[in-house]
């Protein structure tokens, strides 16, 4: 056993003599420098992952920077935003970037997530961290619909009024719980207390989870456009300063697309009602939730019967825990996957009908549509993926990321690790 | 594919926004000066719908979010929006004896609100609540389009649609029916600049006006804009020559 | 090769310098908007109408959140803090010098010791042992011209920006 860990071996000696007593230069260094070893091969679907870090520190700064600005008082919750709108140095700008970049943080997420699908990385050994993943998806939703509801307009006061009332379709104890989420008979000023106190403290609890999230990723190292497991040092190169700067191009792009939103579009993703202060008394004509919403607000309204509809919403999300153990083909990459891939187009052109079903009226042609996307995501997921590992006939795989000839059949080169019973 | 895919989901929120604000008829698609990335509000107009509002809309509107001071946007300097202020008068207190007292407005006040609360407006108007207008194009979705069409839209109502006992015609109100009289005449206002005051003229000076009282940081918010996206997509351009640079240092060292 | 080499370098180092300006530059705005805001700077300046005020009265009012001490001096006042000899003072001043207009006084309401609100300003305070004010805190005295003369502050009661817009309206900021 050793008793004295070895120096650190850093070129600068205060770097050197920090790090020797405390290893946080060698854990950024493993963590997103040259000795964090990662396939050569990513395409530039795989930015989204560090995007998506970026995008949660921009809205933490800009969260506390509007913190200090604003009232938590169903008084003067509307007017203190109106306030930091035109009288607070630069709030405008702040506000802005935090109501957008909670948009973006939405899209760059699901792409994240469309990645991960289309290149299967939530197949064996990666269960865990595509699991992380989830929770924190989760966690975003939870504080995004927080969020909403601090500017207290119209659409703030019914979302909240809405989204609270789920609970109350669990038997017997579903009104008490939904009083005590609220702190009332309805959502009033003891609901934006608390619920201004959860948004500031969940960022945090997502940021925890994003450490578990980078730590599993690091144990098995990222999957890769051709899905098949790193064979040697040749298919692997340094994150820096090959991803540091690719990521940094991404990043450059990304941020430019967003300011055409802040600065010139600002609201056109927001609804023009969160500009009426709420109003108890009267429900605007049409309530939608946040666009990023949208797709599980329509399977909601899909399902005539109350409890069944909550449950599918929950159902939907709660789904994708279990896709590793509905998805066992051992093939990753839908690179290789025939059938596979239509299904996933199918499904994210699904998605989006989703989402487009969830800000209409569920009336005539929409309810039915409604119905039959709702249907289809779950076929999709309960059904086809199942069924494909089955009927699927996987194209032969390469070798290795650097060896491009194909080996014969899907052997289980580049495949995940074999199962027990394979 | 995924970039199509992209495309078409950045596409579908556009039309997500759209057809989630809009459920009413269009009207009137003015070509405002202030649109466009480097739009900016027209000031003489801003000027003359200030006066159409203080002499029209003020009566039952408030514009609690704009202080007199704001109105150095509009291109007036400090002696005027202190004599301009000092035309309104402002409920102060309570002073040392506990009273609530009346005092001139200073610039530093807010509009004086023609209402002391909501309930008080109400009951002035038979129940329907004059909303507040600091932020009427950016509450309505339609925004400046929507605000003119509705101060122009005041016609004969057709035979097919019962007008209402203390209701009134408008052709681009949601139903129809809407409980504002129409505020705007011909020659409802004198300018000062000497413009001809149609009900077109007002509205679209008025709309100007409000536009900016619900957006006042848009000059700046642009000029901002441009700024930062030019300074972006030259760092985009930069890093990604450095990008190809330090990639191809990799291709060449496997061959 | 050594030439391509910096050229290389000078590119990556260009571009990741653009984000460190630009990371900078982001985050001005958040510093900034710590600074006091358009409405809060609109109220700091206050007017005041002190004409009804008397020979003897004084007058308290809040500019940016403190208090303004305002007090119309007497003859017997003025004259005491003008026979005052400079060389006994702490922190020398002539009362001259303090005043624009030899009747008003117009000094900030906060001891110049650890902030604390001074007496004597109410007809029933105490005005300290040399009628001006007395802070209760840690005991300092102050003379009519808000001079500090006994006490631990280290000096005079500050005297804010004023002007009298007209005989009967001060302007304070």
């Amino acid at each position: 056993m050793k008793i004295s860990p070895p120096e650190s071996q850093f070129k600068n000696p205060i770097i050197n003599w920090i790090d020797t007593r405390l290893p946080i230069f060698t854990a950024m260094n493993e963590a997103v420098g040259t000795e964090h070893p990662t396939p050569k091969n990513l395409n530039y679907w795989w930015n989204f992952g560090s995007l998506a870090g970026v995008v949660l520190v921009i809205m933490i700064i800009t969260g506390i920077a509007l913190a200090m600005n604003y009232t938590a008082h169903v008084d003067h919750a509307f007017d203190s935003v109106e306030r930091i709108m035109r009288d607070v140095n630069g709030g405008w700008l702040i506000r802005y970037i935090h109501m957008n970049g909670a948009s973006f943080f939405f899209i760059v997420v699901y792409i994240h997530m469309a990645r991960n699908l289309y290149y299967g990385s939530y197949k064996a050994p990666r269960e865990l961290l595509w699991i992380l993943g989830v929770v924190i998806y989760l966690l975003m939703m939870a504080t995004a619909f927080l969020g909403y509801t601090l500017p207290w307009g119209q659409m703030s006061f019914w979302g909240a009024t809405v989204i609270t009332n789920f609970f109350s379709v669990i038997p017997f104890v579903g009104e008490p719980i939904v009083s005590w989420l609220l702190g009332g008979y309805t959502v009033d000023n003891p609901t934006l207390n608390r619920f201004y106190a959860l948004h500031y403290l969940l960022p945090f609890v997502i940021a925890g989870v994003i450490l578990l999230h980078i730590v599993a990723l690091h144990r098995f190292g990222s999957n890769n456009p051709l899905g098949i497991d790193v064979k040697n040092d040749k298919d692997m190169i340094p994150f820096h300063p090959y991803y540091t700067i690719k990521d940094f191009f991404g990043l450059s792009v990304f941020l430019a697309i967003f300011c055409v939103f802040v600065f010139f579009v600002p609201n056109l993703l927001g609804h023009p009602e969160n500009y009426v202060p709420a109003d108890p008394l009267s429900t605007p004509a049409h309530i939608v939730p946040e666009w990023y919403l949208s797709p599980f607000y329509a399977i909601l309204r899909a399902v005539p019967d109350k409890l069944l509809g909550v449950l599918a919403m929950f159902g939907a999300i709660g789904i994708l825990f279990i896709l590793p153990w509905l998805d066992r083909s051992p093939v990753r990459s839908a690179h290789f996957r025939p059938m596979y891939k239509v299904f996933y187009w199918l499904f994210i052109i699904n998605m989006l009908a989703l989402g487009y079903l969830g800000v209409q009226n569920p009336e005539g042609i929409y309810l039915i549509l409604g119905r039959a996307c709702t249907a289809w995501y779950f076929i999709h997921f309960l059904i086809i993926i199942p069924l494909l590992n089955v009927i699927e006939t996987p194209k032969a795989l390469p070798k290795s990321i650097s060896d491009p000839i194909f080996s014969s059949g899907s052997s289980e080169l580049g495949a995940t690790t074999p199962r027990g019973q394979k | 594919m995924m970039r199509t895919v992209f495309i078409l989901m950045v596409f579908s929120l556009f039309s997500f926004s759209v057809h989630a604000s809009d459920p009413l008829e269009k009207g009137e698609n003015k070509s405002w000066s202030f649109l466009g990335p480097f739009g900016t509000y027209n000031k003489s107009s801003l000027q003359r719908g200030l006066q159409v509002y203080t002499e029209v809309c003020s009566s039952c509107h408030s514009l609690k979010y704009i202080a007199y001071r704001n109105l150095s946007d509009l291109g007036y300097n400090k002696e005027e929006i202190k004599a301009f202020s000092a035309n309104f008068t402002v409920m102060d207190g309570p002073n040392d004896d506990g009273e609530m007292f009346e005092r001139p407005g200073r610039p530093s006040d807010h509009f004086v609100s023609p209402y002391p609360n909501v309930n008080a407006a109400k009951a002035a108007n038979g129940g329907a609540y004059p909303p507040d207008l600091s932020l009427i194009t950016k509450a309505r979705g339609g925004g400046a389009d929507y605000l003119y069409s509705l101060l122009i839209g005041y016609k004969e109502a057709p035979d097919s649609i019962k007008v209402l006992e203390g209701m009134y015609y408008n052709k681009y109100y949601s139903g129809n029916l809407i409980a504002m009289p129409q505020p705007l005449y011909d020659d409802g206002v004198v300018y000062a600049d000497g413009t001809k005051a149609s009900i077109e003229q007002m509205a679209s000076d008025v709309t100007e006006f409000l536009s900016w009282a619900a957006e006042p940081e848009m000059e700046e918010r642009k000029r901002t804009g441009i700024a930062a996206i030019a300074f972006l997509l030259i760092m985009a351009v930069l890093s990604y020559m450095a990008k190809q640079q330090i990639w191809a240092n990799l291709k060449k060292k496997q061959t | 090769m050594s030439k391509d080499k910096s050229r290389r370098d000078f590119i990556v180092i260009a571009s990741y310098s653009m984000g460190a300006v630009g990371t900078g530059a982001a985050i001005w705005p958040i510093i900034d908007q710590m600074n006091p805001a358009a409405d809060t700077l609109a109220m700091s300046s206050t007017e005041v109408n002190i004409g009804a005020l008397e020979i003897g009265q004084a007058l308290t009012v809040k500019w940016r959140g403190k208090p303004v001490f305002i007090r119309r001096r007497t003859e017997t006042e003025i004259n005491d803090s003008r026979k005052v000899s400079l060389e006994i003072l702490r922190d020398p001043q002539a009362d001259e010098d303090r005043v624009q207009k030899d009747e008003w006084l117009v000094v900030m309401g906060v001891c110049t010791h650890l902030g604390c609100v001074p007496l004597g300003q109410k007809v029933g305070d105490g005005k300290g042992d040399y009628g001006g004010w007395f802070c209760p805190c840690h005991g300092s005295h102050y003379d009519a011209s808000g001079r500090i003369r006994k006490g631990p502050a280290p000096q005079n009661l500050e005297i804010p920006p004023y002007s009298f817009i007209s005989d009967n309206v001060l302007k304070i900021g």
